[in-house]
């Protein structure tokens, strides 16, 4: 993929179309036009964080106030104590903690088989991974939950437990496809060196394959818990005990629970934000590269 | 050739054996998690998906057949075909709205020699946003009193409108959130694309005299067709399973005006506890979507080749 575009590749309007009057006032026009239109974006998410400012009273005033009167700044942790955001912080941190760990533990030696050691069939086992991601989610839906419901052979359910959660998600095709496009990439001289010198799979997987893969490791392992963050519905269906429910589904029920104050609401809204945006500002770089290399939307 | 000794062959071909057999058992260890995980929570419910449409499931006791009773029961309900034609309406009002939007964003984003990544990141926000958020989010500012929607109306002097209350215009508002929240995230995808354009043939062209305009109808266009038609395509199918939108903004209302088909079976497995029904309503929709990811296939197959 090429990097970051720099000024030798050129777009649409050259650099001397650019010094023409012509070219220079259709270049600003565009300009103003994209800066009118940040506002789309940013005015809303500006109305979260000032509106989570607001007496409820202010809250209700037509036409509103673009700029809240008397900012209350202990909105945010009156928000956070009311509703319990300590815990649902901790539930949503574990719950990606977990979903991560697990999702790496089983996507990445597989992902390493079928790249380094290619054994019998294992074009068969790629296959039939990639296949369920022609299978939309949706579709299975139902019968992903009786499963979770009463595990087959084991008979155990999985319900109101957050390996109701880790387990399903630990099937990613996306990562194994990911990472072992990366291992693809990793020369054969590397490991067929490190076999010479009597190195076994698992010293092959672990001093070699992973520390050469940093780069793939950490877009996967940000997309994972990003992912885990923003997760709504299944783990709306799989925990009904409140005191396991990850932010987003309490968030969910506390905002449909018409005794909660409008702008403590909104100031939960607003927390619940700020770790994805936060952790897209740190790794901007990497997201947005794996999001060109992958097709993935985050 | 001949003189090597037949016992001394057969020991060393004994020891190659065991060689490769030791080989195949260690990648297969490095493969059992996988298989394991994806035969218990993808493989199996996926198969079994095709299997429940034709049965009656008690959580409890074992499944039972019912032939095609589940079917019947969901086109007899006068809501299948309502959820239908809404999640048909969701899905063309977003192509209408939204379809065009982040390819022009991208196209004029890259022409920016200022300011460049904070276009970028600000276009991209919504999608930073968790979904649940967005949508409570939006939820708020569709207030037709004091809402962040209508006071933006008010202030352009344009007439305020009843939104998510109004059977006319709840899916529309719902599409607009749709569109506000996914826009970005393609225009990435758009973005990555439009770099990989060669610059000679905008050279070229312009040195034969094409206009700005031209080369946007003769070269742009034209070079982003196959990631316009894959993106297309992957937004029929994400829209057409539209479901925490309705869910949590409206729940099917204002008179049905957005039940989805997802929110019908949702409903049908989780308030009924038919997951029969629920199954036949999701096989059905997997019919449609399979013929939209067959043409996907083709399509990056065609294009990539």
């Amino acid at each position: 993929m090429a990097k970051q575009q720099d000024s030798a590749t050129r777009s649409l309007i050259s650099s001397l179309e650019l010094r023409r009057p012509g070219g220079r006032a259709l270049y600003w026009a565009l300009f103003v036009l994209l800066l009118a239109l940040t506002l789309t974006t940013i005015l809303p998410l500006y109305w979260m964080f000032a509106g989570a400012l607001k007496s409820t009273t202010e809250m209700l005033r037509v036409p509103p106030t673009w700029l809240p009167t008397e900012p209350r700044w202990a909105n945010y942790p009156l928000a956070w104590s009311r509703l319990n955001y300590s815990r649902y912080f901790a539930n949503t941190a574990l719950i990606a903690l977990g979903a991560w760990a697990l999702q790496l533990a089983v996507s990445a030696p597989a992902a390493f088989a079928l790249s380094k050691l290619q054994p019998a069939g294992g074009r068969v086992w790629l296959l039939l991974f990639l296949a369920t991601l022609m299978v939309p989610p949706t579709a299975y839906l139902i019968p992903q939950y009786l499963t979770v419901v009463r595990l087959p052979l084991l008979n155990i359910s999985l319900l109101d437990s957050w390996w109701g959660v880790w387990l399903p998600g630990a099937a990613s095709a996306f990562n194994i496809f990911v990472l072992k496009q990366f291992f693809d990439g990793i020369p054969r001289d590397l490991t067929d060196a490190a076999r010479v010198d009597g190195a076994n799979a698992w010293q092959l997987f672990v001093q070699i394959v992973l520390p050469l893969s940093r780069p793939v490791l950490a877009v996967v392992s940000i997309f994972t818990l990003i992912g885990a963050w923003k997760d709504f519905f299944w783990p709306y269906l799989v925990l009904n005990d409140a005191s396991l429910q990850p932010i987003m589904v309490a968030l969910f029920r506390l905002a449909n629970r018409a005794q909660e104050p409008l702008n403590l609401i909104v100031a939960a809204l607003a927390i619940a934000s700020l770790p994805p945006i936060i952790m897209f500002l740190i790794f901007q770089r990497q997201i947005i590269r794996g999001i060109t290399l992958t097709g993935l939307k985050g | 050739m001949e003189s090597v000794n037949a016992p001394q062959a057969l020991a060393h071909l004994r020891i190659k054996r065991r060689h490769w057999f030791r080989a195949q058992l260690a990648a297969y260890a490095f493969l059992a998690p996988a298989i394991l995980i994806f035969a218990l929570f993808a493989w199996y419910p996926i198969l079994r998906g095709f299997v429940i449409s034709f049965q009656r499931i008690d959580l409890l006791g074992a499944p039972r057949w019912v032939g095609f009773a589940n079917f019947r029961l969901v086109l007899a309900d006068p809501l299948f075909y309502t959820a239908w034609r809404n999640t048909l309406q969701f899905t063309l009002l977003a192509l209408l709205l939204g379809y065009l939007v982040p390819i022009a964003l991208a196209i004029a984003v890259n022409e920016m020699r200022h300011a460049r990544s904070f276009f970028r990141l600000a276009f991209y926000l919504p999608v930073i946003l968790p979904p649940m958020v967005a949508v409570l989010l939006w939820k708020w500012f569709y207030d037709p009193g004091p809402g962040l929607a209508n006071s933006v109306l008010r202030a352009l002097g344009l007439p305020a409108q009843q939104w998510l209350q109004s059977p006319e215009t709840a899916m529309l508002s719902l599409v607009i959130l749709s569109t506000w929240a996914n826009a970005g995230g393609t225009m990435l995808l758009y973005l990555a694309a439009l770099q990989g354009l060669p610059a000679q043939l905008y050279d070229a062209a312009e040195i034969d005299g094409a206009s700005i305009w031209q080369r946007l109808r003769h070269i742009t266009l034209p070079q982003l067709r196959p990631i316009m038609l894959i993106l297309l395509v992957l937004q029929i199918i994400g829209t057409m399973q539209v479901f925490t939108e309705p869910f949590v903004m409206t729940d099917g209302g204002p008179v049905n005006a957005t039940v989805t088909v997802l929110l019908l079976l949702y409903r049908y497995a989780f308030l009924f506890q038919n997951f029969g029904a629920a199954g036949a309503l999701g096989l059905m929709l997997f019919v449609v979507l399979a013929a939209f990811s067959l043409l996907y296939l083709w399509l990056t197959r065609r294009f990539d080749g």
